[in-house]
């Protein structure tokens, strides 16, 4: 068995929200005025503040050669604990060990320049990653090659598609060579060959006896990949085993929340003309029910507020299955219906009269667009679950496992 | 653990700092690369502002001092006189205005990837450091018009330099670290290169100064604790030698304030470089 190359003991890291300012950085104005402010008033702290642990006693061991997956929803600590890794963010307790050298790719083309050509910002890119002219030198050729670039190399980048420029940045770092790697959701770029053909790439790098830690939201992509993986949730480590134990956790414990809060998310866009607070799933009597079943009505349920009414409402809801796949799409532009809404309170509400999904957990995109203009998205906005069901009606068991939905079909022989 | 290559903690991680600045010199190198290139690629007269920089303000310069009359050593022309000090004085006032804007210039790379932080000045610095041995060329094409040659005081010209990059170092570093959390010193930064314009022997001569009896003591003393004015009067001994008499007092003080600046910038930079990717 191979020895431990990385350590992580009681890792802590806090974060000091400062609820009046927007900027991350403070004004000289802000902090003399303070000052000043607290010569007259002694005793009370002008600005309020929250502490926020973005992880918390956190410990696990990594073995050499290991491919170690890191999952959790969004704002678990994943990319916190990557930017510890990383040396960019330094914890507030705790320590890590590590027992080699240790290169990161939390983002593809960092540091690359758009007036520089393609060459030269191989050896810049290299260098920001960590290279030796020297090592670089030896690989020049195969990035080339992986990136597929050879005509452009003395082109400016900013003259490269979007495709070429994310290829020859993610070709630099792929031909890192250092004991651990560790990479950041960066396959999410890219078309599907490409992503293929990088995941291809690190599992070749990593069966030369590497170490890899790469954190996605693409559970095919963790499960193809790694062959160990941690659970963060909330900063804290749930669970650490084979991949997909820890996975089948993962999925299992987003569906225990049939209700998914969405008030609360920091991470939506649009205008706010309307915002939706909260999912749940119903059946036609309006009950809120656990999960929703093959074969059965369900409705999905969205509580909204929308302070002024809105004449021209769009909504749509995208799901993905549990590998991040887009199994369907539902807009209410695309079957014909106009919404609109009166009331500063209400629920716009989805009804599936015939559940055609299959066992298993759901996640989904919600967005709305009010009188054109893109009111409140939320990508990845909660997930449901779907538990088997009798589709047919024919009070004979399904495979589950044949596929994410059913079709309704009929058969003849002639 | 066969071999602990690197520990994280909460502070500060010493132990490794000037191993890795070591490791990483080939990207200081790289980043300075960088910023030449692409100002040549942006520029359609690239080298020539590097020249034209520094003769407006000779030019300039020239005109004041000549309007006011200040001291020229005997058997030194004006505009030798003046480019000596123009040139140490675009250094310092390149390389403290760059290094004290790298961090915030360089924002996503601080974000992103680990390196020792304190590459992004140092890289700025030596970028200015090119750009005045490009402009040498001035004093080295004047030289030869007014037919001047340097005597032996020219081998302290490096000492001096290094004072002026020491200084401008220091300063800069300062700048840089405050700028990630308060970004009011991006405004200041312009400020003081333009005031120290007027208080450092330029236009005019230390000479002016030390040697005017209107002039109070006090005066005096806050004169030469401008870190400019040591490496300008060094600039001017090194290439006039025994034509130029430096003030001693004034020029140990004004070494001083910058070798003072350099360990403060440092330590400064040091303590809050940890946080840097934080607050930026």
């Amino acid at each position: 068995m191979a020895g431990t190359i990385i350590e992580v003991t009681d890792l802590g890291k806090k974060f000091t929200l400062h609820h009046k300012q927007q900027e991350r950085y403070t004004a000289l104005r802000d902090v003399l005025s303070n000052k000043a402010r607290g010569l007259f008033k002694s005793g009370s702290s002008p600005a309020t503040k929250s502490e926020f642990w973005a992880l918390k006693d956190l410990s696990f061991n990594v073995n050499e050669g290991d491919r170690l997956g890191i999952i959790g929803r969004n704002g678990a600590g994943k990319s916190t604990l990557l930017k510890i890794l990383s040396r960019i963010v330094s914890p507030t307790t705790g320590n890590i060990k590590i027992g080699g050298r240790l290169s990161s790719l939390l983002e593809v083309g960092t540091g690359f320049h758009p007036e520089l050509s393609g060459r030269e910002n191989i050896y810049l890119n290299g260098a920001i990653l960590g290279m030796s002219r020297a090592e670089i030198n030896a690989k020049f050729d195969e990035i080339v090659a992986f990136a597929e670039v050879e005509k452009f190399l003395d082109t400016p980048v900013k003259r490269y598609s979007s495709g070429m420029y994310v290829r020859l940045a993610f070709a630099v770092a792929a031909h890192l060579e250092p004991e651990i790697l560790v990479v950041d959701e960066v396959l999410a770029v890219g078309d599907a060959e490409f992503q293929r053909k990088c995941l291809g790439k690190m599992k070749e790098v990593s069966e030369g006896g590497r170490t890899i830690l790469f954190v996605s939201h693409n559970m095919a992509a963790i499960q193809n990949l790694c062959t160990t993986a941690i659970y963060l949730k909330q900063g804290q480590l749930v669970q650490q085993g084979p991949t997909d134990q820890v996975i089948s956790r993962y999925l299992s414990d987003a569906a225990a929340t049939a209700r998914v809060d969405l008030g609360a998310r920091k991470d939506r866009q649009g205008n706010g003309a309307i915002r939706f607070k909260e999912f749940m799933l119903t059946n036609d009597r309006n009950e809120p029910i656990a999960a929703a079943q093959s074969g059965s009505s369900v409705v999905l349920q969205f509580s909204y507020e929308a302070p002024v009414p809105i004449r021209d409402l769009h909504v749509a809801v995208g799901i993905d299955d549990q590998y991040g796949q887009r199994i369907t799409h539902m807009s209410n532009d695309v079957a014909g219906m106009e919404l609109s809404t009166t009331n500063r309170n209400g629920y716009v509400s989805i009804r599936i009269p015939k559940c055609p999904l299959r066992k298993g957990n759901y996640a989904f995109t919600l967005f709305s667009r009010a009188n054109g203009e893109i009111a409140d998205y939320l990508l990845n906005a909660g997930t449901f679950h779907v538990e088997g069901g009798d589709f047919f009606g024919t009070g004979r068991a399904s495979d589950d496992d044949q596929g994410a939905f059913f079709v309704e079909h009929t058969f003849e022989v002639v | 653990m066969e071999r602990v290559y690197v520990q994280i903690e909460p502070g500060s991680d010493s132990q490794y700092y000037w191993r890795d600045i070591w490791q990483y010199r080939g990207l200081l190198l790289f980043l300075a690369w960088r910023d030449v290139m692409v100002r040549y690629k942006q520029t359609t007269i690239g080298i020539l502002w590097v020249l034209l920089r520094p003769l407006i303000t000779l030019g300039a310069m020239y005109a004041i001092g000549w309007l006011f009359g200040s001291n020229v050593p005997e058997g030194v022309p004006r505009i030798l006189m003046v480019a000596a000090a123009t040139l140490p004085w675009q250094f310092f006032a390149s390389a403290f205005g760059e290094s004290a804007n790298s961090l915030i210039a360089n924002s996503n790379l601080l974000t992103k990837v680990y390196f020792p932080r304190l590459i992004l000045p140092l890289s700025t610095i030596l970028v200015s450091l090119i750009d005045l041995f490009v402009a040498f060329v001035i004093l080295l094409v004047l030289m030869a018009l007014y037919a001047y040659m340097p005597g032996w005081e020219i081998v302290f010209l490096p000492v001096f330099l290094l004072l002026a990059l020491v200084g401008a170092l220091g300063a800069g570093l300062f700048i840089a670290a405050l700028n990630v959390k308060y970004r009011d010193f991006r405004y200041v930064v312009p400020v003081i290169i333009q005031f120290g314009l007027y208080i450092t022997p330029v236009a005019f001569s230390s000479s002016d100064i030390y040697g005017n009896p209107n002039i109070p003591a006090a005066i005096k003393t806050l004169y030469a604790c401008n870190p400019m004015v040591a490496v300008i009067d060094g600039f001017r001994y090194s290439l006039f030698g025994g034509s130029m008499v430096i003030n001693w007092p004034g020029f140990i003080i004004s070494t001083a304030v910058s070798l003072i600046m350099v360990v403060l910038g440092v330590w400064y930079f040091r303590r809050t470089e940890k946080g840097f990717a934080d607050v930026i």
